[in-house]
């Protein structure tokens, strides 16, 4: 059945507080905290932050914090421009990338920062995301033909190639998927807007000639039909991508392909 | 649960579980059933509502002739019946999303179209009563 609390060893516990000292711009940052090691509960730490000498952004807080108030405090972080998808948590209520994250669009108060939603906890603000790339491998992301390879590029027109425009841009961050409840309660099965998106990419590449099989993958009631375009995924893209109207287009495919 | 002790217990290849049975080449039917049923519910609502206010100070007589009409009656059962169709497809969403034993589901799954079989019949059998009763 569906679960209406978190199991005990998931409840979060009070942390530890690290205040500031003569601080010009202070403002704090309420941070779950959770090792594999140390048998404990997940707990909130409170890190008090000088904005004076901090980037603008949530991620330069989160390392400013790392370099100088703790080193335990985990993240992934790679590019800091918004482009490698490493740095996607929840905050301030949302999943977005904390790169490209602006602490001033923070509402006022304590900044909340969360892993992200529903998926099994590595350490600290990292996420298990195992199932998540082994659905993107199931879906086949590649180019697949049946005839036989030109002597030179499979040509696009710029026609052709404008379909792909909102779709290519993903960077499989999964802040879409992790905010998505069908996702939170069948994540198992079904696929998500991230995972369908790309599915999508491939199915209106002009260049793909395997449409058929593809959709023969996706038409399934739990890895397709769990989406009830509930949009979370479409508000919380930081790349500002549609998910949810590419997986409208694929449900509009599927009904194209067979009698009404 | 951590991924470790999930690796413990689950040596599959993620891809193994991912891909998992495979498509059930099915949900198109569903999906397309419960909008076309949806639309008719539309229709079939607005007249609904048309006919019931128009009886509201009705006397029990009148509202018996209302239903006998044969318009009328045919147009009943087709509400009723879209509406435990639909009911049906609804609930079938929920019980997917959220019941996660596979007992339970099916076991709800099976009641909840016997219960509107039976629901629907009940409604016909009533239109009908009134219908064919001269």
């Amino acid at each position: 059945m569906a679960e209406f609390s978190l199991p005990k060893n998931s409840k979060i516990q009070p942390g530890k507080h690290y205040p500031a000292k003569d601080a010009k711009k202070p403002r704090t940052f309420r941070i779950y905290r959770w090792s594999p090691d140390d048998g404990q509960n997940p707990r909130i730490d409170t890190y008090e932050v000088d904005l004076a000498a901090c980037g603008p952004m949530v991620l330069d807080a989160l390392l400013k914090i790392k370099n100088e108030i703790d080193p335990t405090l985990t993240l992934r972080r790679s590019c800091r421009e918004g482009i490698c998808g490493s740095c996607a948590m929840n905050i301030d209520g949302t999943n977005t990338l904390a790169c490209t994250k602006a602490i001033g669009e923070c509402d006022a108060g304590d900044v909340k920062i969360y892993p992200l939603p529903h998926m099994p906890v590595v350490k600290d603000l990292i996420p298990d995301l195992t199932h998540f790339y082994a659905q993107f491998a199931s879906i086949k992301p590649w180019l697949r033909t049946q005839s036989p390879a030109p002597d030179r590029e499979r040509l696009q027109s710029p026609e052709e190639r404008k379909k792909l425009d909102g779709l290519y841009e993903c960077i499989l961050c999964a802040c879409c998927s992790t905010s998505c409840p069908s996702y939170w309660w069948n994540g198992d099965k079904y696929l998500g807007p991230a995972i369908l998106l790309q599915a999508y990419r491939w199915i209106v590449d002009s260049r793909d000639e395997a449409t058929g099989e593809r959709l023969d993958d996706l038409e399934d009631p739990f890895k397709l039909y769990r989406c009830h375009t509930i949009m979370n995924c479409t508000r919380t893209c930081p790349k500002g991508l549609n998910p949810a109207k590419a997986i409208a287009e694929i449900k509009k495919l599927m009904v194209e392909r067979r009698s009404a | 649960m951590s991924a470790k002790d999930v690796a413990v217990k689950d040596r599959r290849n993620p891809l193994k579980t991912a891909r998992g049975l495979g498509s059930a080449q099915s949900g198109v039917e569903h999906w397309w059933t419960q909008r076309v049923t949806a639309v008719a519910l539309v229709l079939l609502g607005l007249w609904f509502v048309v006919t019931v206010l128009c009886l509201l100070h009705a006397d029990y007589a009148t509202a018996r002739a209302t239903v006998a009409k044969p318009w009328n009656a045919l147009l009943l059962i087709a509400f009723v019946l879209t509406m435990f169709w639909h009911a049906v497809l609804g609930l079938q969403v929920v019980i997917e999303d959220y019941v996660h034993t596979r007992w339970k589901e099916v076991v709800l799954m099976v009641a909840i179209r016997f219960l509107a079989v039976l629901g629907a019949l009940a409604g016909v059998l009533a239109v009908l009563r009134i219908a064919l009763t001269p």
